[in-house]
């Protein structure tokens, strides 16, 4: 690897022995990659604060300094955490003192979790704990290098932003922070950032439902690799193409799309291949949505739902709105328990604006930080639950082994006032 | 005795028996760090641990936690003790440097077809050298 002579002092530790085992990890992480290089990045989205059995240890031994060389930085020697160089977000985590008295979480997670938030927030670390950062305001710019965890974030900025991020890690990014440095590898390089999959819509596609299977079918067909859509497409809002990525990021390992017409790099089909030869296109039409209905429902079994979870990724306001407005004058069944996740800043509007009063007469709950997902954890005794997103339906299942309906925002609170799941294909 | 030629993703030195993925392996979500297991459940390893083991997977999928929980395994005395991966990735390449073990990629064949589970297996990462004794031919 090539390295500047800033990056050699760094490396040589004229910045401090933090920033030093950093640059250490970055070369050796560069290396790994084979990569000749590292590019600016002003703009890290990583985790610190969310509490795990190591992290717990290592804080008791050596407190939260040994925490982050450990993890963040996967070193040995005893250093200090500095400030962050660069601008630094913590993403999702754990959940906070909101879940108290609702979620079966451990109290001494959030205490623990609490801890770090004021530990990494004195060293300039803002605190959004959410998947979707650019719902609160780290909105990247067009061809800003990033180093972003959390793959649904990550496919987001590289597609609807045309900003530019891999799929960092919880070291690489803790190495970001403090060094202003990443790997200039895969989507950082425009030769990189081309279609390799095209895929023909001919079904309307034209709803936050139909926006996910779309995308939960084209991580099918391009796996790690780039999508291109064309065809019967609405055109979508961040909602939409926030369930479309999340779902081609799980089903796939998709971190970068292209929407002709839609997205920043694709004015043109032409242009998000290049110029390139067109690949056959893979079609999805209607027997195709329908199998993509079935395999997301087919972890269900029983109809008697026990929860509903709605807002993953987390949810926007908009998104609260609708579930408000599905709720008002109704009621949870006594058996079945509602929770909506989002950022504890969209939380305040959604205060402000009225809807969390609707959504808690009714029974349901808004929670902000985390997800059952990230925190492994259910209402008590859930056996059977429903959910709008395709990512949660894939996921949940294996996290927590319980049986998964995927649907519609109508049809999940239709089943957390009745307990029945009488969702059906639209 | 078959020899792959490949690059270094970690350097080292390492042998053993080796576990080989036929799927890609997941890490959130996709391992118990705690029991180095493997936990998907449509997973065709579901259940098979790989502490000890050399492990042969052709790429790492789903959340950007893999590289955490492999680390974890480390930190857990859980973890494999070299890993051969036929197409690297972020996450896969900060996995094995994180994981601390011996690793290489970009082989002349695909490790995943020619090495089988139960074969031993010498691994000159720094020299991206592979050796394959078949378990067959064993003793």
């Amino acid at each position: 690897m090539i390295l500047t002579e800033e990056e050699k002092r760094m490396r040589d530790g004229a910045e401090g022995a933090a920033t030093a085992a950093a640059m250490d990890l970055l070369i050796r992480y560069g290396d790994a990659l084979a990569c000749d290089r590292l590019c600016d990045v002003r703009n890290v989205a990583g985790t610190m604060t969310q509490p795990s059995p190591v992290k717990e240890r290592l804080v008791r031994e050596g407190g939260w300094d040994k925490a982050f060389a450990v993890i963040n930085l996967d070193c040995d020697t005893d250093i200090e955490v500095p400030a962050m160089r660069v601008p630094t977000c913590q993403l999702q985590h754990g959940f906070g003192p909101d879940a108290q008295g609702i979620v079966p979480y451990p109290l001494k997670n959030i205490e623990l979790q609490a801890e770090a938030e004021s530990f990494y927030g004195r060293r300039g670390v803002n605190i959004l704990a959410t998947c979707t950062p650019y719902q609160v305001g780290n909105i990247p710019v067009r061809g800003e290098h990033c180093a972003w965890m959390e793959s649904s974030a990550v496919i987001y900025a590289n597609s609807v932003l045309g900003a530019r991020t891999n799929c960092e890690g919880t070291a690489s990014a803790g190495a970001a922070s403090l060094t202003g440095k990443i790997p200039c590898w895969g989507n950082h390089r425009d030769e990189n950032r081309y279609g390799t999959h095209l895929i023909d819509v001919r079904t309307p596609v034209d709803s936050f439902l139909e926006w996910g299977m779309l995308g939960y079918f084209a991580g099918g067909v391009a796996g790690e690799e780039h999508p291109v859509i064309t065809g019967n497409l609405a055109r979508p809002d961040l909602v939409d193409l926030k369930h479309f990525g999340a779902a081609a990021a799980t089903s796939g390992g998709v971190e970068l799309y292209h929407i002709p017409g839609i997205t920043p790099e694709a004015p043109t089909l032409a242009a998000a291949f290049g110029g390139a030869r067109l690949p056959e296109p893979a079609v999805y039409g209607p027997a195709q949505r329908r199998a993509v209905y079935e395999t997301l429902n087919s972890q269900g079994t029983r109809p008697d739902v026990d929860f509903v979870l709605l807002g993953c990724p987390h949810a926007s306001v908009d998104q609260v709105r609708r579930a408000a407005a599905a709720l008002d004058g109704r009621r949870l069944s006594p058996g079945t328990e509602l929770w909506l996740m989002l950022p504890r800043a969209l939380k305040d509007v959604a205060d402000r604006s009225g809807y969390t009063a609707v959504i808690e007469r009714a029974g349901g709950r808004l929670l902000g930080d985390s997800c059952p997902a990230m925190s492994r954890v259910a209402p008590e005794g859930t056996s059977v639950f429903a959910t709008d997103s395709a990512k949660q339906a894939h996921y949940l299942p294996a996290i927590l082994g319980i049986e998964a309906w995927f649907g519609t925002l109508e049809d999940c609170v239709d089943a957390a006032v009745t307990g029945r799941w009488n969702g059906r294909l639209p | 005795m078959i020899t792959l030629h490949g690059r270094m993703v970690v350097p080292g030195y390492a042998e053993g028996e080796a576990l080989v993925s036929p799927e890609p392996i997941s890490g959130w979500g996709g391992i118990d760090p705690a029991a180095g297991r493997i936990i998907e459940p449509r997973h065709v390893l579901n259940g098979v641990g790989f502490t000890g083991k050399v492990l042969v997977f052709p790429s790492a999928k789903g959340s950007s936690g893999w590289s955490a929980f492999f680390q974890s395994t480390r930190l857990l005395g859980t973890g494999p003790i070299a890993m051969i991966i036929t197409r690297i990735s972020t996450k896969s390449a900060l996995g094995a440097v994180v994981t601390r073990v011996p690793a290489v990629t970009d082989l002349d064949r695909d490790p995943c077809q020619v090495i089988r589970t139960g074969d031993w297996v010498r691994i000159d990462a720094t020299h991206g050298l592979v050796e394959v004794k078949p378990a067959a031919e064993r003793i």
